[in-house]
């Protein structure tokens, strides 16, 4: 098991690593650095205190070092745009952004598995085809559409739903929905297959011969077992696809989180903030990853004890 | 669990061929209008008529004649636009997939030949790719280097190949365990040799489905930086700005919105089903599901 976190945290250290080496790589690529990071409206000798401060005027080894160590001690520089550390700016975002990703995954966990279940179970009815075709639709719809589709309905058409902010528990229905959408496609396909493949073992055959109600089977051994696959899915595969769907959802709905401040900060070209974020969305990614990864190990002894 | 005692089902899939037929009629129609748009649209995509502005589709009370869709805030054809970002957004996302095979392919295949510490850093960039959320990279990309539609095909091209490297790499080395590769070598095939010759025919198959998958991942990911303000900008159109921009009217001009938000999904639906259906045809294991 030690081996096993080990090897865990090795590559998250290292994907980490990649994700800031690749932001500082973007950030010079692009041009002057100073020009970028600096933003207008400075002195001359404001100018040179600063290049000096950021060591621009070293080797680009030097100032990789330079920007390694500011990563290491949590110094990311202040906004442009407000003029506060960037770390603060992003800081205050993570709330909002939390609870709309708590809601999604709620929603999406009550909605798949329930559906992932009876698309194995009636695979061969029109009820697993049904299923199927909405999985497929999800896939198919990309989150910024069904969030148009939804407001034009909602909002301007029947006038129910408010679009702009997030004040009340109303203020949550279409954003959640519009987050979920790709999510419950991904996890219904994905819960039946493991529904299918855990359905088609030995021991359910056992399970069904010892007189066990078919509902115990499937939802206590079968899901029972699927589940630990399932999960490390929504670990996996959610947590990267709902950090790109908040960046869309909240914009569209000026939800004060960090999708939109990301967005907002790529086109005011307000970088400290943008490489921030970028940055701190990756550090959460790759943490739910390697949690993931630690549950399904514990979940799991034939994956914590192979290859070590 | 398929057992020898299950009959073959004669009629496999039948629920979706339908469905599946009516998508690549939609695949075909698409491509081949993107193909033609520049002579069957009615209008340049690019000239205004402010005479005509936020005119109603056809059907509708204050119709312009010839503007099928309706015209949007600057009385440009928003059929003739849609139509153009279809050919655009095609043209990207085939660039980007593509761009993403060459990559992925290629790496896959190295990190499939040749074992030891070649592969593992390979499959350690695949691994850090999946685990980094790639829209937000684009971000930052775009940002710094500018929405010009080079830096956009880059980015879009990318986007996928870490699928393409594990499809390969799998491959191959499925095939080199098998007997005949084992004798190609026996007889004296040199690695090169053996790829082009024994390997590469035996992954057109799995590559042409996940280029399809991929095709209509990228026009997700198009449209969405699009929509965004990042990816194509204005007054070129594509189908994601034109949602993006037609925002703004939408109470009144919902048109503006409707169509490129239909041309999407259409795309995205068939050209998945396509997928789907090729995926189906290709891979045994998977008729039965």
């Amino acid at each position: 098991m030690i081996a096993y976190l080990a090897r865990v945290l090795v590559r998250s250290v290292v994907t980490l690593f990649a994700i800031v080496s690749v932001t500082f790589i973007a950030t010079r690529l692009s041009g002057n650095p100073i020009d970028t990071f600096l933003g207008e409206g400075l002195t001359t000798e404001g100018r040179e205190e600063l290049i000096r401060y950021f060591q621009l005027d070293r080797t680009l080894w030097e100032q990789y070092l330079a920007f390694l160590r500011g990563v290491v001690s949590g110094e990311f520089g202040l906004s442009f745009v407000d003029r506060r550390p960037v770390t603060q700016v992003v800081a205050e975002r993570l709330w909002p952004s939390g609870q709309l990703l708590l809601c999604a995954v709620a929603l999406t966990i009550a909605v798949s598995i329930p559906l992932g279940v009876l698309g194995a179970i009636f695979r061969k009815s029109w009820i697993g085809s049904a299923v199927m075709t909405v999985a497929f639709a999800g896939y198919a719809v990309p989150s910024f559409i069904l969030a148009i589709l939804m407001i034009l309905t909602f909002s301007y058409w029947l006038n129910w739903l408010p679009v702009v902010g997030n004040a009340t528990p109303l203020h949550y229905i279409m954003p959640t929905i519009a987050m979920s959408g790709v999510l419950v496609a991904a996890l219904t396909r994905f819960t039946r297959n493991a529904m299918l493949d855990v359905l088609g073992q030995d021991f359910i055959r056992t399970a069904r011969a010892k007189g066990l109600s078919e509902a115990r089977v499937v939802l206590r051994h079968g899901l029972g077992n699927a589940g630990v696959t399932v999960i490390s899915v929504i670990g996996l595969q959610i947590a990267g696809l709902a950090a790109a769907g908040s960046v869309v959802v909240e914009t569209i709905f000026s939800w004060p989180g960090i999708g939109q401040l990301l967005v907002t900060s790529a086109i005011t070209r307000d970088y400290p903030v943008l490489q921030f974020g970028v940055i701190a969305v990756a550090v959460a990614v790759v943490a739910i990853n390697a949690l993931t990864d630690i549950a399904y190990a514990l979940a799991d002894p034939r994956i914590r004890l192979a290859r070590s | 669990m398929t057992t020898f005692a299950d009959p073959i089902p004669a009629k496999r899939r039948s629920r979706s061929d339908a469905i599946q037929k009516a998508a690549i009629a939609i695949a075909v129609v698409l491509f081949a209008a993107a193909l033609l748009a520049p002579l069957i649209v009615p209008y340049d995509p690019l000239a205004q008529s402010l005479l005509s502005r936020l005119r109603p589709p056809l059907g509708f009370e204050r119709y312009a004649p010839l503007h099928l869709a309706g015209t949007d805030e600057l009385g440009r054809d928003v059929l003739s636009r849609a139509l153009y970002g279809l050919r655009l957004t095609l043209a990207l996302a085939v660039a980007g997939a593509v761009i993403g095979l060459l990559i992925g392919g290629t790496l896959g295949l190295i990190a499939g030949l040749r074992r030891g510490w070649v592969e593992d850093t390979i499959m350690a960039l695949v691994d850090m790719q999946i685990a980094i959320p790639f829209t937000l990279v684009a971000l930052l990309i775009l940002s710094l280097m500018g929405s010009s539609l080079t830096v956009l095909v880059l980015v879009l091209g990318i986007a996928g190949w870490e699928q393409y490297a594990r499809i390969v790499r799998a491959e191959v080395r499925k095939l080199s365990a098998l007997p005949f590769l084992e004798a190609a070598r026996t007889a004296g095939a040199g690695p090169l040799y053996t790829a082009r010759r024994h390997i590469l025919p035996n992954l057109v198959s799995p590559l042409v489905v996940q280029f399809t998958l991929a095709l209509s991942n990228i026009v997700i990911l198009e449209s969405t930086l699009s929509f965004l303000g990042l990816g194509v900008q204005p007054p070129q159109p594509s189908l994601g700005s034109m949602v993006g921009l037609g925002r703004d009217y939408m109470p009144t001009a919902p048109w503006i919105v409707l169509t490129p938000a239909a041309l999407i999904v259409a795309l995205t639906f068939s050209v998945q089903t396509l997928g789907d259906w090729l995926r189906d045809r290709a891979d045994v294991r998977l008729r039965d599901r």
